[in-house]
């Protein structure tokens, strides 16, 4: 995983609320897909119109913003499907840090697990810093990890909090999995006594009908 | 010294260790593959060197990009056939127990779970799919998961995890008649919306769930979801133990007294605490069809389709408006009477037999509409041998509705099987998002009987008046 420590550029606003990871990336794309070339699939329900063409009205669409490197979205963004292609279809777009009021529990999960940091800010925040970006929505928007702090323009800094965990395995790139094998004995101690306490959880395999 | 919750109880009896920064290290008892997750997943796993750790606890079936046609077969859908193919191959390779095409076992894979007994009350379990939720029903804590937890149990049979802030939500009185689990769920999260669970595991409660069967506790839990939250729990009872005694990969003989009596300590504690509560009176939901884009979107089946200009958030009303827009719908219209192209019956929500006794109910008082295409989905091998057995398929055959082959079909439409644009589908299944099911398609979210009804009909209908 890329480690995450400071990003700086272009800020997309896409406040509505409840924005699921179907409409982010179609089912059909993560059939026999490649993970990294998702991009072009991203939000396609909104960015082409039925004859493939661009929707012109789609924020994605329009200048500076098809060089977002920031989703400033709504309440509950990624809701719905596990799909963790909808990650990889913001990264691909070129998306590395979401901001919003709330996420759905899965996606936000997603997130960490590929290097995406996603924010939570209250709404009143995430409203002052689209209008400040309203004027001059070319001018690129910092966000620090290291300092848990947003950059806006007019000079305003605002923090965000990150579970301690996560940030530093953001900053590092850490492997989870890698640092879990780590635990193995304390998996196979586990293991060894939970099998007596509860040996139909592991002996369901020789009781099937066959 | 506070008691605890059944979550809490089966959360702490999972805790393989604490991590430096506060995270639990959770064992993992059931962890289940599909054909779109579970390939990747386990070709993952060799392409990164780790080895299976547990696949004793690893179990799979096909459901997700499988055609449902009668008579389909591995290749029937072209595009799912790769799929199908990796995870026969590699389930054989790593001894995991595999549930193929046409075989007793295979299914919807939250069908699957509870029905074989492989997902039993005290368990985690995991899939690589948000509907997963729906078998803490049986007193379980079960979640979905993305393609990178997934192969983290893959290879470790655990998952690092935040313990999440617990919710009560109660469902108490009795409902009216033709009032079922489907309009007790859709009407919880039209009140509370889509976003409430956030953060969540919600236990469900109260009278009204504790007389529900099996089936109807799995349907509440399976919408949590689309509350917001990704689990959703029923603390086991007697209707749970009933339910399992005999399942093929339940504990029998000796082994199930043992079992049953740990499943009798799972309960909260009465001087539990929750974080939050929240209370819902079943008595006064009426039948519920959904009319926008997301699933708190619904309103009585005699209600009118509300106006985005009485909403005094704008952020709110613009994806109202959009909603409308989207589904062809006119404000302050009555959503009753809406012509259909479209009805489907099925899904990890409502694929069960009591599901398709209760639609086929109503489909022996007529027949399916001129218009329309109706098809009923059921959700796994056992449920179609079951309903062809009590003759539900020749009920919804003369009544003009096509009986097909399980798999989760036209809820996600993976494998192909389309509501074409503009269209619209009653539909049993779960979520009402923009493209869901097919690029276009306006999906209106409603119960078995509700969809039934509508086949007949030809337009979004009551089924209390059909079924009279």
């Amino acid at each position: 995983m890329e480690p995450f420590t400071t990003l700086t550029g272009i800020a997309a606003p896409l406040l509505r609320p409840n924005i699921d990871t179907d409409i982010i990336i179609r089912i059909e794309r993560l059939i026999g897909g490649d993970p990294k070339s998702l991009g072009p699939y991203a939000f396609e329900s909104w960015r082409y119109r039925p004859d493939g063409s661009e929707d012109p009205d789609f924020v994605l669409n329009r200048e500076p913003f098809r060089r977002a490197r920031i989703l400033i979205a709504g309440e509950n963004f990624g809701c719905g499907s596990s799909r963790e292609g909808a990650v990889w279809a913001l990264q691909g777009f070129g998306i590395l840090c979401i901001i919003a009021p709330s996420f759905g529990d899965i996606f936000f999960n997603n997130c960490f697990q590929n290097g995406v940091l996603p924010i939570r800010l209250e709404r009143p925040t995430i409203e002052r810093l689209v209008a400040s970006l309203a004027g001059d929505p070319a001018r690129p928007v910092s966000v620090d990890l290291r300092q848990s702090l947003i950059l806006a323009p007019l000079n305003e800094r605002l923090s965000f909090a990150v579970d301690p965990g996560r940030r530093a395995a953001l900053l590092q790139g850490l492997d989870e999995i890698g640092r879990t094998l780590r635990h193995d004995q304390a998996i196979a101690a586990f293991q060894a006594r939970d099998r007596a306490e509860r040996p139909w959880v592991y002996a369901a395999e020789t009781r099937s009908e066959a | 010294m506070t008691g605890r919750t059944l979550f809490d109880k089966i959360w702490d009896s999972h805790v393989v260790a604490m991590l430096e920064d506060g995270a639990a290290l959770l064992h993992i008892d059931r962890h289940l593959l599909h054909d779109l997750s579970g390939s990747r997943g386990l070709r993952d796993l060799a392409a990164k060197g780790y080895a299976l750790r547990n696949p004793e606890l690893t179990f799979a079936t096909v459901d997700h990009a499988v055609s449902s046609a009668p008579g389909r077969d591995a290749v029937t859908n072209p595009a799912g056939a790769p799929l199908i193919e990796t995870l026969r191959r590699e389930t054989a390779a790593r001894g995991i127990r595999f549930f193929d095409l046409g075989e007793d076992g295979n299914g919807i894979v939250h069908v699957i779970g509870p029905e074989l007994g492989l997902s039993l009350p005290g368990m985690t379990i995991v899939c690589g799919d948000s509907h997963t939720c729906t078998q803490g029903a049986l007193g379980a804590i079960a979640f979905g998961i993305g393609a990178s937890e997934l192969l983290h149990v893959l290879a470790t049979q655990t998952l690092v995890q935040r313990k999440p802030k617990r919710m009560r939500i109660r469902f108490e009185g009795k409902p009216a008649a033709g009032i079922t689990p489907k309009d007790m769920i859709l009407a919880l999260i039209g009140r509370l919306g889509t976003a409430a669970g956030g953060g969540y595991a919600v236990e469900y409660a109260g009278s009204a769930i504790r007389a529900l069967d099996m089936e109807g506790r799995m349907t509440i839990c399976n919408l949590s979801i689309e509350l917001g939250a990704k689990i959703g729990m029923i603390a086991p009872d007697e209707t749970t133990f009933h339910y399992l005694a005999g399942r093929p990969f339940a504990p029998r003989g000796a082994g199930w007294e043992p079992a049953l009596a740990a499943w009798r300590r799972l309960p909260g504690d009465d001087d539990a605490a929750f974080d939050a509560e929240a209370a819902i009176d079943v008595a006064a939901i009426a039948p519920q069809v959904s009319w926008g884009t997301s699933p708190q979107d619904v309103v009585a089946i005699d209600g009118r389709i509300p106006d985005p200009a009485a909403e005094p958030d704008a952020a709110r009303r613009a994806a109202m408006a959009a909603a409308l827009d989207y589904m062809g719908l006119r404000p302050g219209a009555p959503l009753a009477g809406t012509p259909i192209d479209r009805v489907f019956i099925g899904s990890c929500t409502n694929s069960r037999i009591g599901d398709l006794r209760a639609a086929a109910a109503i489909a022996r008082r007529g027949r399916v509409a001129p218009r329309v295409t109706a098809w009923v989905v059921p959700g796994s091998e056992r449920v179609k041998r079951e309903a062809e057995a009590e003759g539900l398929d020749r009920v919804f055959r003369a009544a003009g509705f096509e009986w097909r082959e399980p798999g989760c079909s036209m809820c996600l439409a993976a494998n192909g099987e389309r509501v074409a644009p503009g269209q619209r589908c009653v539909s049993t299944s779960n979520r009402n998002f923009v493209g869901r099911q097919g690029p276009g398609a306006r999906t209106h979210l409603a119960s078995p009987a509700t969809a039934a009804a509508s086949a007949l009909a030809g337009r979004i209908a009551d089924p209390r008046r059909i079924a009279g």
